[in-house]
């Protein structure tokens, strides 16, 4: 299954297949490259906010990241196994 | 004579970089600022096995040398010899967290390949082990060319290895640096790294996990989270009363042993009235600051606050800001000062102004005394309903008010001034862990020393600058002191812009002094009505707020208490955004927006209250 990240069912395990660096603004494609978002690392969606479920609290790698899903709309992942 | 060899102690945020620096350093440590920008810089002295001295920096934690924040820029600075007022390092320590290699060996590949002599301590061993990850430390030494030391920074496990190692290093020659790689390289580099000196398949500790489904929880997390706020500023008020008491009461006795020491006349009239009363007004605040300080550092060592910030992130969306501004903005009820000078981890410079902006309007501790004065003095102590009283129920609006006047004040400077590109926001979470006693005391007793030395300083030359142009020259009889005095007359001629709002004459003269610090508009208050009592025994028995209970209309006081929402009286505010923002344009800018708001706040709070017959 390949979806962006926002899509991503919770608990799901994944792996980042894509970023589309150039929709994101400068400062956002700077701070997610400095916490190890890249093409190959795993990836899972843990819990979303009270009020739209939004932001996202993601696993990256073996490091958990708070991003809105606006961002995470430019991450495609592929949920692996069942 | 050489200088003593520098390391700076270099790592990602939440490697627990601080607490190994504590460690090596003890509490010998000297805070102050790199010139030009408010990020501290922390240095201590540190003894070698052999006696060497060793002069070790704490620089702020940076993901990488590609710096987004005014923290991480200092940082690169340092490493690369640029930053003014800071000598370049001998050699570095680098500090990363044994359970998150694959992110933390990405800075430490990029800072390894300036060529410096390094010393690199593997922190939270422990918490790797527990987690079933075992490193090849040998390895990993081999890899990134550096020896390794396992540490437990808070268990002091591994301190002398990491003395020892720094020993050789100091001596060692510096390397040329190695050519740039590009960033995506580094990375996969550190990852393949990661993994080949870890065994293990644990991907995040279990136990932050399970505390996260609660913390975060849509419902369960919000209540948390008004309960610890809630909890928070009960303990404020609650566990103040009896330091504050002490504090008091070991004021009084000064007075009195002052006034016993000193023959009568001008010089123990400065004493006693001037500077044991006005400092001692002021001091008095010290027990609820360092309640809200220790709260808010017990909540960012335990990892707690970017949850805060986290369920607070499309609350402050809405006011054109994010989640980051949180933690600057609660910081700010203790003290508008660190609370702007925590705004410099907001990457966005128009959201990190915005937020410096509507800091001074989060209800900070220095409007704390006026508001007990006040409220204390001219609100009815009332019940209105389910053990609820009116007192609590008007400091409690008051507090509201300033949160909700922030986030419209955002808003709309959000869609003005500081229009800018929406950003995200995206965050590290760090796991939890077990606050930390030592760092945690270090820290407060760095905000309590802060704290003392403006209270030493700009407030005792304001308290006494009153005193005496407000006792001076003395009245003829048949004149009022507080009317004849130069600061009477001064405070004449802003009664004239100040009176269409309700305030009276005392309250013109008290607004002088209340714009160095508002704390001290009690001290003013008590000031003008004691050199008005002169020697009558019966208006000396009278405490200020029997004094003011004649004097003032209640809708004077709620118009006073209103203007103390909103109006920016705080001189050491206004020098700190100055130097945030590298110029006047804004602090005066925040100068003329909130006296405006506080004008029309408190002119519209008096005539509606008149109006209704209060």
């Amino acid at each position: 299954m390949r979806v962006s990240l926002d899509q991503l069912p919770f608990h799901r395990p994944a792996t980042v297949t894509g970023i589309a660096w150039e929709s994101l603004s400068e400062s956002d494609a700077k701070r997610l490259r400095n916490l190890g978002f890249d093409e190959g690392v795993a990836i899972e969606a843990l819990h979303a906010g009270l009020f739209g479920r939004d932001p996202l609290a993601i696993r990256i790698g073996r490091m958990q990241v708070a991003i809105r899903r606006a961002q995470a709309q430019s991450i495609m992942v592929e949920a692996t196994g069942g | 004579m050489t200088a003593i060899p520098l390391v700076a102690v270099v790592g990602n945020p939440n490697a627990g970089k601080s607490a190994l620096f504590n460690m090596l350093t003890g509490a010998r440590q000297k805070v102050g600022n790199y010139p030009g920008v408010t990020v501290e810089r922390k240095s201590g002295r540190l003894s070698l096995a052999d006696g060497r001295p060793v002069e070790l920096v704490d620089l702020p934690g940076a993901y990488s040398l590609d710096a987004s924040s005014p923290d991480e820029q200092v940082t690169r600075d340092v490493v690369l010899g640029r930053q003014e007022g800071e000598r370049l390092p001998d050699a570095l320590l680098i500090v990363l967290d044994a359970t998150n290699l694959d992110n933390h060996l990405r800075f430490a590949l990029q800072v390894i390949g300036l060529g410096f002599p390094t010393v690199v301590a593997l922190n939270m061993v422990d918490l790797a082990r527990r987690d079933g990850l075992t490193i090849d430390t040998a390895r990993l030494a081999a890899e990134l060319g550096a020896p390794v030391i396992e540490t437990v920074a808070v268990r002091k496990r591994g301190l002398e290895a990491v003395k020892e190692a720094l020993g050789a290093a100091v001596v060692t020659e510096r390397q040329a640096a190695r050519p740039e790689e590009d960033f995506t390289g580094v990375q996969r580099r550190a990852r393949a790294i990661a993994a080949a000196a870890t065994t293990g398949q644990t991907l995040t500790r279990r136990s932050t996990l399970a505390i996260d489904k609660v913390v975060l929880h849509p419902v369960f997390g919000l209540l948390l989270f008004i309960a610890l706020m809630f909890l928070m500023f009960q303990a404020v008020f609650a566990w103040s009363e009896a330091p504050i008491g002490w504090i008091e009461g070991g004021q009084e006795w000064l007075a009195v042993a002052a006034t016993n020491a000193i023959p009568e006349g001008f010089f123990r009239d400065l004493i006693v009235q001037g500077i044991i009363a006005g400092v001692g007004a002021v001091i008095v605040f010290l027990p609820q600051i360092l309640i809200l300080f220790l709260f808010i550092l017990m909540l960012e060592s335990t990892g707690y606050m970017v949850r805060a910030a986290f369920l607070m992130d499309k609350v402050m969306a809405k006011a054109g800001l994010s989640g980051h501004a949180f933690i600057p903005l609660l910081s700010s009820f203790a003290c508008a000062i660190p609370g702007i000078m925590a705004t410099r981890t907001i990457e966005d410079p128009r959201q990190r102004l915005t937020t410096i902006l509507i800091a001074p309007l989060m209800t900070c501790s220095a409007r704390l005394p006026v508001y007990t004065l006040i409220i204390g003095a001219l609100i009815p102590n009332n019940n209105v309903g389910l053990g609820i009283g009116l007192q609590g129920l008007v400091m409690f609006g008051l507090y509201i008010l300033g949160i909700v006047g922030a986030l419209v004040a955002s808003f709309f400077l959000r869609k003005t001034v500081t229009r800018g590109e929406a950003r995200g926001f995206i965050m590290e979470m760090p796991k939890y862990q077990a606050p930390h006693v030592r760092t945690i005391l270090i820290g407060l007793w760095q905000r309590a020393w802060a704290f003392l030395k403006r209270a030493g300083g700009i407030i005792l030359a304001v308290t006494v600058a009153l005193w005496l142009l407000s006792s001076y020259p003395v009245a003829p009889e048949g004149q009022k002191q507080s009317e004849y005095s130069i600061a009477g007359r001064i405070a004449s001629g802003l009664e004239v812009v100040v009176r269409p709002i309700g305030f009276n004459h005392e309250i013109s003269l008290a607004l002088i002094p209340a714009m160095a610090a508002r704390e001290v508009a009690v001290a003013a208050l008590a000031t003008s009505y004691s050199v008005d009592a002169g020697d009558d025994e019966d208006a000396l028995q009278q405490s200020l707020g029997q004094r003011l209970q004649g004097r003032w209309s209640l809708p004077t006081a709620l118009a006073f208490l209103i203007w103390f929402v909103f109006a920016p009286q705080c001189l050491s505010t206004i020098a700190v955004a100055r130097r945030e923002t590298n110029g006047w344009k804004w602090p005066l800018f925040m100068l003329g927006y909130l006296f405006a708001l506080a004008y029309v706040a408190a002119g519209a709070t008096y005539w509606i209250a008149t109006a209704a017959g209060l």
